[in-house]
């Protein structure tokens, strides 16, 4: 889920509130100040000689003005509790992840004081429900934004600056977002996907993570190993355990783990695999992934190998 | 007005190669064996063939090739074109040639004395982004064309501002 | 020196006589470069009414592509660079070409006309903003056609604009497009301030100023404050990609966050350079169509020096998304849901000035009712997204594409064509057709809200800004188609309006002074106005002439017909203080803006460009600065009428 309107996170469901509140003082107010246009409107085409005194006017513009400030007053201050809720959800021993958002994807990696625990994924980031987590945002190029609106509201990810974004999921589930800054050709096609599961869900998948690349079964897989190893791929993507060490492009290391490709352009089936592999200009034009050329048998192979990449 | 409208033809076909955003580059053969990294040859020399990169002059692609020469790592070795464990290429100074295809055929096939063979590993659209980037280190592209700076500390001035000297063969140093 | 009343008879006779006289004096220069040289501020203002409109279909024609690759999911109609640039066209010509220079247009035209004035001030600088405007528009039009479009959006952040990320010149045509109307802006503004201040009609005292004519007052103090961070900005970026200055290089000393900072100063109060106009247009229409004046005069005028210095603290509210401390943020909430104060002083005037007035339901008066509901809706939502804890989620996203179209378009647009279709025989000397009128209104009215009102929804819904397609299973499908049938709807309107225009030009009734019975000066003269505005000038006793004068007050004589003279009169008080040579027609002001175009092109692909570009703009400047004979002549020997004086009219007015 992907609204405003649905939040399963704490700060989401304090902005929810914020909002219904606001969306029906709004309205009234709207239909009060139209239906008292109506009445004037009526009134203004039944006239018949116009009345010279102004004084009552005045007084009853003075009263709405009164009227107006206080309803704005009252909304202001809806406003400042809401942030002041959304700025007490910091809490000690969060689960801290790093996310550096380029074009066009996101670089997600879980913190850890000993370097080896930390896990390097992409696009896709699972969280325990009921615990806070931290997102430190950075960015590489240009300006990002990071949002999951079932879960927060927005935070910049700018080049050179460090911004946190604290989000809590109450409940389990796969939220969505996109990057909510434009940044260049691709923008349409960055989202992130976040997993919210049980505790012992997630400490099973961030162990998972926490290995290196799972070895090739067959002989195809074997193939589709030694294929990337020996070709393009390894200009870009780091598989941990393999020769490939790049780390202009995401981690391949659990690629099958993660439901979408393409940052989320694409779900992550074999089918799908193969033709962004084929040509990824075709699908995400513009993209940092060049098409390789590549006999149909390789690429399958290749396929193969990182299917099996749980 | 005959006149006015000619340059303004002329403005128009070079702004419109400049500005042309190319994602999809078809994935040729590699470059034929015809490019010769010594002009000796047996019987009279037979010219050079005159190649131009086709990437040399539009925006895009030099920006394009600018980034990948940090990202594949050229900065390693060459660093920002002053030349470090690799030669400089900012300067003048060519031991296997300054023509687009020889650029091209150095990094595509490798050199002696440390230079990786990227054949096979950088795509051939990416390779001649990147050789057109390199022309660029020596100011050899158009100047509306060229990278500028950086969002980065500044190790050199902006490619736009080099300036092209022709170019001289050397040996290794 | 004061004025003398004197009384004097002056015959039906004398008043042709000197019409005659004025017509030749003030008349049209004729040919090419008697069009070049044109100094009439109607004619000049025509201009920019009709250029900003011809730049509002263009706008519109690259909001119809959009919103047809956006009708349904994964479309290929445009691809995502041809897109990106057809968004930030849209967004630049729509703010840059078309909202506030038709705003201007309608100032330089009626300004002069509502203070009695026969012409505006600095003429010359006024046609030269008109042609600097001009060169601006068809730059960036040449340019798109070039794919030099700028595709990094109307605000252009670094470092996606800078000179790593945006590789060409698109960038630096954007940045050069912000000189050129900047430039025009300016120049509208300091024209209608002298005007304002030192062209009124004598008896016109300050309180007696129409509230448009305050509006644009207002809405020039606030450009000449506004226009400079933006020509920073603007100018910076074009350093930083040209020359390599590390204004935005955060590696260097520089930010990104200055750019937003810088622009964003700007960019609040642009979007009131939009507004206030508008809201002088609103009480224009209200009054003349509820035949009565509008209701607390003071409180409308207070309402629009309070809503531009408020405008100048709301900034931030754009940028509540890039980390900034929460106590500066919040400072900017309480302001931005403050200055709806100003809005709600407005709105409740009018109501209060129709529900005591005698209302007309003609078509401005459907545009101006318009008004209230789409404006209002877009209140509404400004008050939300003033939030700082609301914002962060709605930023960014279709929310806010719906609130600022609610806004720009039911605040300045309705309003405008309201204006455009109320002043239409004013300017044609024919009457607009009813029924076309009013079907148009209909069909924009339906069709904007059919465009625009799912946008909530999407926004809310999780759809961001500026994404050329979307995936099919987002749920968002349906609300995009039916934003894209809307907008044909609106196309329909454009193109009803525009065959209303071309009928009502060829068979609409002759149009007399004043059809609609309203009360500013400009319908006390002919429709179209005489080149020379007025003639006789009776002195201004009231708020409202054409309905509270007498029909005998003392008119203006003195001031010569045999060369261009205008009476300056004094700021505060109204009295005449000396008569003024008004520039003759010249065409330096075209060939100064010609010489700088150049520079300003050549800027993007070199500095020296500033250098040896600047000098052709001096030598054209120094031909337009050259002293006149007459001026000279003034001060050695003054005509033997030489003191403005007021005379009764015993004849015919």
């Amino acid at each position: 889920m992907h609204s405003v309107l649905s939040a399963a996170g704490v700060e989401a469901q304090s902005i929810q509130s914020h909002w219904w509140l606001m969306f029906w003082v709004t309205l009234v107010v709207t239909l009060v100040v139209l239906g008292g246009l109506g009445l004037a409107v009526a009134r203004g085409l039944r006239a018949g000689a116009i009345g010279r005194s102004d004084r009552g006017l005045v007084t009853g513009i003075s009263l709405a003005i009164a009227v107006t400030v206080v309803i704005l007053f009252g909304l202001l201050i809806d406003s400042v509790i809401t942030s002041r809720v959304l700025a007490s959800q910091r809490a000690p021993g969060a689960l801290e992840i790093e996310i550096m958002a380029q074009q066009w994807w996101w670089s997600v990696e879980y913190q850890h004081p000993e370097p080896e625990q930390r896990v390097r994924t992409a696009n896709e980031l699972h969280i325990p429900v009921g615990r806070p987590v931290s997102i430190k945002l950075l960015a590489n190029d240009v300006i990002h934004s990071f949002w999951v609106p079932a879960l927060n509201g927005k935070l910049d990810a700018i080049p050179g600056h460090e911004s946190t974004l604290w989000i809590r999921a109450e409940h389990p589930g796969v939220y969505r977002g996109q990057c909510a800054e434009y940044c260049g050709a691709q923008h349409a096609h960055m989202a992130i996907v976040v997993v919210a599961e049980s505790p012992e869900e997630f400490e099973k998948w961030i162990q998972a993570q926490r290995q290196t690349a799972h070895q090739p079964a067959s002989d195809p897989e074997r193939r589709g190993l030694q294929l990337v190893q020996q070709s393009a791929c390894v200009m870009c993507h780091t598989i941990r355990g393999t020769a490939a060490g790049g780390r202009m492009g995401p981690d391949l290391t659990h690629l099958a783990s993660r439901s979408t490709i393409g940052a989320g352009i694409l779900p992550r089936t074999p089918d799908h695999l193969e033709e962004w592999i084929r040509d990824p200009q075709r699908i995400k034009p513009g993209n940092r992934m060049p098409a390789l050329a590549l006999p149909d048998r390789d690429r399958a192979a290749i396929v193969a190998y990182l299917e099996q990449l749980r | 007005m005959r006149r006015v409208l000619a340059v303004v033809v002329l403005l128009a076909a070079v702004g419109c190669e400049r500005e042309r955003r190319d994602f999809k580059l078809p994935n040729g053969d590699q470059l034929a064996t015809t490019t010769r990294l010594t002009s000796l040859q047996p019987g009279a020399p037979s010219p050079a063939p005159a190649f131009v990169n086709p990437l040399h002059d539009n925006a895009y692609a030099l920006s394009e090739g600018k980034r990948l020469y940090s990202a594949y790592n050229c900065v390693g070795c060459h660093a920002q074109g002053g030349g470090a464990i690799g030669p400089a290429l900012m300067d003048h100074r060519w031991i296997y040639g300054s023509r687009a295809d020889q650029i091209f055929s150095t990094i595509a096939q490798g050199r002696p004395n440390g230079m990786p063979s990227f054949g096979g590993r950088i795509p051939e659209q990416e390779l001649w982004q990147i050789v057109a980037y390199v022309e660029s280190l020596s100011g050899n592209v158009r100047k509306d064309a060229a990278p500028s700076r950086n969002d980065d500390m500044q190790a050199a001035p902006a490619e736009l501002s080099r300036q092209y000297r022709p170019p001289i063969q050397t040996g290794h140093r | 020196m004061s004025a003398t009343i004197v009384a004097r008879e002056i015959t039906a006779d004398h008043i042709a006589a000197e019409q005659q006289q004025l017509a030749r004096t003030w008349a049209q220069p004729r040919g090419l470069i008697g069009f070049l040289s044109d100094v009439d501020p109607k004619r000049i203002g025509m201009r920019f009414i009709v250029t900003a409109l011809v730049f509002f279909a263009l706008g519109g024609v690259l909001a119809g592509l959009m919103r047809i690759q956006l009708a349904v999911p994964e479309n290929h109609f445009l691809g995502p660079d041809l897109y990106n640039q057809v968004f930030t066209m849209h967004g630049t010509t729509m703010m840059f070409l078309f909202a506030v220079p038709v705003m201007e247009g309608l100032g330089l035209y009626f300004t002069p006309l509502m203070v009695g004035a026969r012409t505006m001030a600095l003429p010359r600088l006024a046609a030269f903003g008109y042609w600097m405007f001009l060169a601006g528009g068809i730059f960036l039009y040449v340019s798109f056609f070039l794919n030099i479009g700028p595709d990094n959006g109307w605000f252009s952040y670094v470092p996606l604009a800078g000179p790593e990320f945006a590789p060409g010149k698109r960038a630096d045509t954007w940045a050069q497009l912000i000189t050129f109307t900047e430039v025009a802006s300016l120049v509208g503004a300091i024209v209608t301030i002298v005007t304002v201040f030192k062209f009124r009609r004598p008896g016109m005292t300050l309180d007696r100023l129409p509230v448009f004519v305050w509006a644009q007052l207002v809405t020039s103090f606030m450009i000449i404050f506004a226009m400079p961070a933006v020509m920073v900005a603007s100018t910076a970026l074009i350093l930083d990609r040209l020359v390599g200055t590390h204004f935005f290089n955060q590696a260097q000393g520089g930010d990104p966050i200055l750019f937003q900072h810088l622009f964003w100063f700007f960019g609040h109060p642009e979007v009131y350079l939009i507004f206030l106009p508008a809201q002088g247009l609103m009480s224009t229409l209200i009054q003349a169509f509820s035949s009565r004046p509008v209701v607390g005069y003071v409180g409308l005028v207070v309402a629009l020096v309070a809503t531009a210095f408020m405008a100048f603290g709301l900034w931030v509210h754009h940028m509540f998304a890039v980390g900034l401390p929460a106590i500066g943020t919040s400072f900017f909430t309480a302001a931005s849901m403050m200055i709806a104060i100003p809005s709600g002083i407005q709105i409740f005037s009018w109501i209060a000035t129709i529900w005591s007035g005698r209302v007309r339901l003609e078509p401005p008066m459907l545009f101006a009712l318009g008004y209230f509901v789409i404006f209002i809706l877009g209140g509404m939502t400004g008050l939300m997204v003033a939030s700082v804890p609301l914002d962060l989620q709605v930023h960014d996203t279709y929310f806010v594409v719906a609130h600022l179209h609610y806004v720009l378009i039911g605040g300045a647009v309705f309003p405008l064509f309201g204006a455009l279709y109320y002043w239409f025989p004013k300017f044609t000397g024919r009457m607009p057709g009813r029924g076309l009128g009013v079907a148009s209104f209909w069909l924009l009215f339906a069709g904007f809200n059919l465009t625009f009102f799912p946008m909530h929804v999407l926004g809310l819904h999780g759809m961001p800004r500026r994404v050329y397609t979307y995936l099919p299973d987002m749920g968002w499908n349906t609300l995009n188609l039916a934003a894209s049938s809307g907008a044909v709807l609106m196309a329909l309107a454009v193109i009803v309006m525009i065959v209303n225009v071309i009928q009502s030009l060829r068979s609409g009734a002759v149009a007399p002074d004043n059809p609609w019975h309203a009360s500013t000066l400009e319908w006390a003269t002919s429709s179209p106005p005489p080149p020379y505005n007025f003639y006789p000038e009776p002195v201004i006793d009231s708020r409202d002439p054409l309905w509270n004068d007498p029909a005998d007050l003392p008119i203006v004589i003195g001031v010569r017909a045999d060369r261009r003279e205008v009476l300056i009169t004094r700021l505060l008080d109204a009295q005449p203080d000396h008569r003024y040579h008004s520039p003759d027609p010249s065409i330096w002001p075209f060939v100064t803006a010609l010489t700088t175009t150049a520079m300003l092109i050549g800027s993007i692909f070199t500095p020296w460009a500033v250098v040896w570009g600047s000098i052709p703009p001096a030598i054209a400047l120094i031909a337009w600065f050259w002293p006149r004979p007459s001026m000279l002549n003034d001060e050695t020997h003054p005509p033997e009428n030489a003191r403005p004086e007021l005379s009764a009219a015993t004849g015919p007015p």
